[in-house]
């Protein structure tokens, strides 16, 4: 997030939130917003395919088709830009290739878009002027934007839609992306990417590469490496020979499941690293045992960049040991001698290479937490990013997108879009969830969501059985009539190993950037059994 | 600032301060049932009744501002009479099985009733309520016969959720907290956050799934940050003899800076996969397609063989770790140091993606 | 013999309640027009000095609560309480009906003062064929345009008698639960939408027209000096004539009962009366040469209330009544703060004990602790008033308790 979790609930007076179903999988977050919007009377924009719960009580709905984010914003861009409410000073003096953008949504008129996204151009134009007249305006995201064959260019076009108003730099606007998993910034802080050490350091920079090769004592490689959906395709043609899992269930939430137990089989040696034998775990050579986060010290970056101490307030069950050292038994044993007292000792090391992370100290954040950038042990850390239209690389940069149908667009034989998300009650892959037992008592099964129109056409009832079946697979599963899923759309959540949803998506069409495969459409077609 | 008389004691206390915080600036602790500092003030429950001199109403410390040269009795023998009088109301209405009670030595009436001295209440006349248990949500109980009506879930329901899933139905003796047309939780707008629960002074609302693993006074409360979401959210960890017995809210600012104790029904509720009988406990080595334990020393010479030789063989390009979003910073440095010092390879991802 | 005094009443039955010509022939209207060739501050001085006080039943000066609203105020509201849910009471009534533009020249007067443009009446459940009535008035003086750029909607009470609290009534009117809130802040600072208001009884808007034609140096000289003008009042019970009537603030219990009441029904004797509806006291006959005005009657504990005279012949059981007046409180309490929730409750089982003929002196002793601390420590009125009827006919019928007590 370019800003801050709290800036939702008191700053911001008009929230775009696009590709998130907030209430669901941020809570709290969800909360924050509703009582910005029910309390302070900030106004709402929710673009999304389902009526949410912040749907329900958005000034403006904009039941959008899955994959057809870009043409949205330019729609709505094209309005504001038309419409003579673009930040010509702030545009002027903070960004540059706005001609070229303002060139390309020239021909995004709503009339254009309308067809395209399935949302009436007169809702287009409303949300475009609400977006640019409100004040402090911020726009949330999260996958519901990203995992699509676009998902890079979709972000960039949100990018646009923020440096187009000015809404950036200030408390209460900015571009939040709201992160999914508990510690993924954390993850990608530390440089658990292919491409670049911590903080974002670029392997290919031989300055960064020669930072850390002195650090380690160790030459280091300087070619990019591979991204996961890479690695699994990569394994089925036979190119990979080993995988270490760390805490990952690609079984469940990597696309096209066959696809990818047919890759972990080919691998001729796998590790998985888990608190539960998991549906990758299965398919591994060896299983180690690891703690979760009760059971260790340590720390987790949120959404909005904070770092936040995790603490060991049990004893680890059986002979289960903590991550790191596993990991560094292993480095040991290979020759490479890893050897940390305790995790505090992990995170000095980390400050010393991490520009962003230096000022922070365990003792810092003894109470509260510290948002990087923080520099050094006087920073008092940053709320929001880009201050005054700031930003790192200098000048903001517009990007010209136009529209790209998704991959996989409905036919006769597969008639419909799915999508799929998560359940308020499981998470992700259901690994903790599903053994948490109120959760599951609760929800303990998936259900596939479908309009009513097109329930009817097909003979559906509400909790009949029905198969959803794509290129991919079939799964069985209980039908949900609803209204709140717009027609055309059906939608189920992949937390389930019993009906794994992550069978029917595809690993064929990847961003070309960021390589996310796009889970959020899949043609599917849907039966009455 | 404010200069006022409290017991006798002269106190200062910011513009606009009510005679309560006055109070706690002071030092003076007065009782409170429906007082919440992050809720909307209710100004019902009328235990921290003050008495101000000259006027002829006792006055609620906690909606009653502080007014200059006001002189304020917080403990005098009306005020003690009325506590008295109203503790001795709501016993009248309350189920008093403490010995069985989640909330037992963590409970604001029982507390009160034993600063008192309320033991039994005058008040017992007419039909004793008896309201049935019987919400079948499987995150937490509803015992009304425990409600004292200071409306903490209701305005939490309303202020920090923002669900409004329950409100008071009914009048008077009768009035009782339900969802529209009094049904069960899951066919109401809840979303079972148990930021209720969090509030509740007494037993009415407890976690069924912490139920009989522990009282408050018997576990120890770690800090820490919730592991599903990105949010951030802090929680406690409620520990009893090594093992994890329930989840409750630090609401303090330093605490909780992201949610400031307010959390969803992951957090608060789906905790205890930590003692799942599942859980792996030992290393495993698959042979002939079967795992079996194994030692520590095993595994780990094994892993460490296989991917040197995997290594000397195919290459470091051949060999891809995927650490995790789930584990801690300190652990996706150690797995991505590893992956390029060790393995020398930049093959390492984890699922940001997906 | 005392008279009748007629200010409120002062077109009653001579003009078409229906008719605006027959109210704007009487005079009416010109209260409004010389309001409104007043500055603001001048026209809250007149009020303050005319000491007119709430006819309502708590009897705050009118003009000093005007003065609470903020001169700056951007939005603010005049809210008439026109609840009227005092058993025995229906003065308010008799007024709309009789004279429905009085009461909305009065709200439009107060809404110059406090620079209003929006008012509100909130009408009793029970009375819809009043909002008829009222509706048609406020249509007439909209088509006539008397009353400038102040507009007045009715709005209806559901039949909660709490919602006759100020607090409560404009819960009801913004859509929620009618329960009281606490107090500071009143009304007149945040009422209405949070925004400053004004919330008066009829009689006491009804009052306006003529105290502003007249000017406040005539008001004050009527009646009473602490509480001048005149008073409706409703005289119900066993009284021979059941009748309204509107008398300067000196007359005494006894010319009311027995002047306009004409005594006591079939020639039985008085037993004890009560004043200002369900809450009031209630009053022994040795105490009958009480002038009615507010403070008189607060100085025998009763209260003057909405001037409802409920009145007992010999026959009349006191504690059957203090029963079932126990039974209406705990009916009516909104169940928001503890004393009066539980306490009601309590207070009526422990009547209705009393009543059967099982209690013994500690119930007594119980009742009696309660409503004493009910008294003080209630959230609103409601609940601080409900144990008055149980004290006074403790202090003043002690023996029709005794006679019912077990004797162990």
């Amino acid at each position: 997030m370019t800003n801050s979790i709290g800036e939702l609930e008191k700053d911001a007076d008009c929230i775009f939130v696009i590709g998130s179903n907030t209430t669901e999988n941020h809570p709290v977050i969800g909360m924050k917003i509703k009582k910005n919007v029910l309390q302070n009377g900030a106004r709402l924009i929710v673009a999304d395919p389902r009526r949410t719960d912040l749907a329900k009580i958005a000034d403006v709905y904009l039941p959008h088709l899955p994959g057809s984010d870009v043409a949205l914003v330019n729609g709505m861009m094209n309005v504001i830009i038309s419409e003579g409410l673009a930040d010509l000073d702030f545009i002027a003096q903070h960004t540059e290739g706005f001609e070229e953008m303002a060139a390309l949504v020239a021909g995004y008129t709503p009339e254009f878009v309308a067809p395209i996204t399935g949302v009436p151009a007169e809702d287009i134009r409303k949300a475009a002027r609400l977006y640019a007249e409100s004040g402090n305006s911020v726009i949330c995201y999260a996958m519901g934007l990203t995992q699509h064959r676009t998902g890079t260019d979709n972000v960039k076009s949100v990018c646009n839609l923020a440096m187009l108003t000015g809404n950036i730099g200030r408390p209460g606007t900015g571009v939040d992306p709201l992160r999914g998993q508990n510690n993924v910034q954390g993850a990608c802080d530390m440089g658990g990417l292919p491409n670049v050490f911590t903080a974002y350091q670029a392997v290919t920079n031989d300055a960064a590469r020669e930072k850390f090769e002195q650090a380690w004592g160790v030459s280091l490689p300087s070619q990019n490496g591979l991204v996961l959906t890479e690695v699994i395709n990569k394994a089925h043609h036979g190119d990979i020979k080993a995988l270490y899992v760390v805490g990952e269930n690609p079984m469940m939430s990597d696309p096209d499941l066959e696809h990818v137990g047919e890759a972990l089989e080919k691998i001729d040696f796998v590790v998985v690293q888990d608190i539960f034998l998991t549906e990758t775990a299965k398919y591994a050579d060896v299983v180690l045992p690891s703690v979760c986060f009760a059971e260790k010290d340590g720390t987790f970056t949120n959404t909005e960049r904070r770092v936040q101490r995790v603490r060991k307030a049990v004893s680890a069950p059986g002979e289960a040991r903590v991550d790191w050292e596993i990991l560094c038994e292993v480095a040991t044993r290979m020759g490479y001698p890893m050897n940390y007292e305790n995790s505090e000792q992990i995170f000095e090391e980390i400050r010393t290479l991490t520009p962003s992370y230096a000022g922070i100290s365990y003792q810092r954040i003894e109470n509260g937490g510290i948002q990087w950038p923080c520099p050094n042990e006087e920073h008092p850390g940053t709320p929001y990013l880009h201050k005054e239209g700031n930003f790192s690389r200098g000048l903001g940069a517009f990007t010209a997108i136009d529209y790209i149908a998704p991959g996989e667009l409905p036919d006769e034989k597969y008639p419909l879009r799915l999508t799929t998300g998560r359940s308020l009650f499981h998470y992700h892959t259901g690994t903790m969830t599903r053994r948490a037992s109120a959760l599951n008592e609760h929800v303990p099964t998936a259900e596939l969501e479908i309009n009513p129109e097109q329930a009817n056409a097909l003979g559906i009832a509400d909790n009949d059985l029905v198969n959803v079946s794509t290129r991919r697979g079939r799964l069985e599963m209980k039908a949900k009539v609803t209204d709140t899923i717009a027609p055309g759309v059906i939608f189920t959540t992949f937390h389930f190993t019993e009906t794994p949803a992550n069978l029917l998506t595809s690993s064929e069409f990847l961003d070309p950037t960021a390589k996310i495969p796009e889970y959020k459409v899949s043609a599917a077609v849907v039966e009455k059994i | 600032m404010i200069t006022l008389t409290i017991n006798g004691k002269e106190v200062q206390t910011p513009e606009g301060s009510t005679i309560l915080e006055a109070c706690q600036q002071a030092g003076i602790p007065v009782p409170t049932l429906c007082y919440d500092p992050d809720l909307r003030l209710a100004g019902s429950c009328r235990m921290c009744l003050v008495e101000i001199k000259g006027r002829p109403l006792y006055a609620a410390s906690c909606v009653a501002p502080a007014e200059n040269g006001i002189i304020v009795e917080t403990e005098s023998p009306g005020i003690v009479a009325a506590r008295k009088v109203i503790l001795e109301l709501l016993s009248a209405r309350h189920n008093f099985n403490c010995q069985v009670c989640e909330k037992n030595g963590n409970c604001k009436l029982q507390d009160y009733c034993y600063q008192y001295g309320v033991k039994e209440s005058r008040f017992n006349y007419g039909e004793p309520t008896n309201y049935p248990i019987n919400d079948p949500n499987p995150f937490f109980e509803r015992d009304y016969n425990k409600c004292i009506m200071c409306t903490r879930c209701v305005r939490a329901c309303e202020d920090i959720t923002i669900a409004r899933a329950i409100s008071v139905d009914n009048r008077g003796h009768h009035a009782k907290i339900a969802t529209a047309f009094d049904g069960n939780l899951t066919d109401s707008p809840c979303v079972f956050c148990g930021q209720c629960v969090m509030v509740c002074p007494t037993g009415a609302l407890t976690s069924k799934v912490s139920a009989g693993l522990g009282r408050s006074y018997e576990v120890d409360k770690v800090l820490t940050t919730c592991s599903y979401c990105g949010t951030g959210c802090t929680l406690e960890l409620n520990v009893k003899n090594d093992r994890v017995v329930g989840v409750t809210s630090n609401r303090t600012e330093t605490g909780s800076p992201v949610n400031k104790g307010a959390l969803c029904v992951k957090g608060r509720f789906g905790w205890d996969f930590i003692n799942s009988p599942e859980r792996l406990t030992t290393p495993l080595i698959k042979e002939n397609g079967e795992f079996r334990k194994a030692s520590w020393d095993e595994a780990l010479d094994l892993v460490a063989k296989r991917l040197g030789e995997i290594k000397t063989e195919f290459g470091a390009d051949s060999m891809a770790v995927f650490t995790s979003a789930r584990v801690t910073n300190e652990e996706n440095y150690i797995a991505q140091k590893f992956t390029r010092a060790v393995l020398g390879t930049n093959n390492v991802d984890h699922c940001a993606r997906l | 013999m005392i008279e009748e005094k007629r200010i409120v009443l002062r077109n009653a039955d001579l003009i078409d309640p229906e008719k605006i010509e027959d109210y704007l022939q009487a005079g009416g209207y010109q209260g409004l027009e010389k309001a409104r060739s007043m500055s603001r501050p001048d026209l809250i001085a007149e009020i303050k000095k005319s000491n007119l006080r709430g006819r309502g039943g708590a009897a705050f000066n009118c003009g000093l609560k005007w003065s609470f609203v903020p001169a700056d105020a951007p939005v603010s509201y005049v809210v008439c309480n026109f609840d009227e849910g005092e058993p025995g009471t229906y003065k308010d009534r008799i007024i709309v009906q009789k004279d429905p533009q009085s009461l909305l020249e009065g709200m439009a007067i107060c809404g110059h003062a406090v620079n209003s443009k929006k008012g509100y009446i909130y009408c009793r459940g029970e009375y819809p064929y009043v909002v008829d009535l009222l509706n048609r008035a406020i249509d007439q003086a909209r088509n006539k345009g008397v009353l400038g750029d102040f507009d007045i909607e009715v709005r209806m009470g559901g039949g909660a008698y709490v919602c006759g609290e100020e607090t409560a009534l404009i819960e009801s009117i913004e859509g929620h639960r009618g329960e009281p809130r606490f107090k500071p802040p009143f009304p007149g600072v945040a009422g209405l939408w949070a925004q400053p208001t004004v919330v008066n009884n009829v009689e006491t808007f009804a009052n306006l027209p003529s105290i502003v034609i007249n000017g406040a140096e005539w008001f004050a000289a009527i009646g009473a000096p602490n509480y001048p003008g005149t008073k409706v009042l409703t005289l119900t019970g066993d009284v021979a004539n059941r009748v309204s009537i509107e008398v300067p603030t000196t007359a005494t219990l006894r010319e009311v009962i027995y002047d306009f009441g004409g005594g006591i029904k079939d020639g039985k004797r008085f037993k004890a009366v009560q004043v200002g509806g369900t809450s009031g006291g209630f009053i022994p006959e040795s105490l009958l040469d009480t002038p009615i005005d507010f403070d008189s009657m607060r100085g025998i504990g009763a209260t003057l209330g909405t001037g409802a005279v409920f009145v007992m012949d010999e026959t009349r059981d006191i504690v059957d009544i203090t029963t079932r007046i126990a039974k209406f409180f705990e009916h009516e309490s909104c169940g928001k703060c503890n004393p009066c929730r539980e306490g009601t409750f309590r207070a009526h089982e422990i009547m209705k004990k009393v009543n059967q003929g099982r209690a013994s002196v500690q119930d007594i002793e119980n009742l009696t602790i309660l409503s004493q601390v009910m008294e003080k420590a209630c959230l609103c009125g409601l609940g601080q008033a409900a144990p008055a009827p149980i004290l006074t006919t403790l202090k003043h019928f002690y023996p029709e308790y005794q006679a019912r007590l077990q004797l162990n």
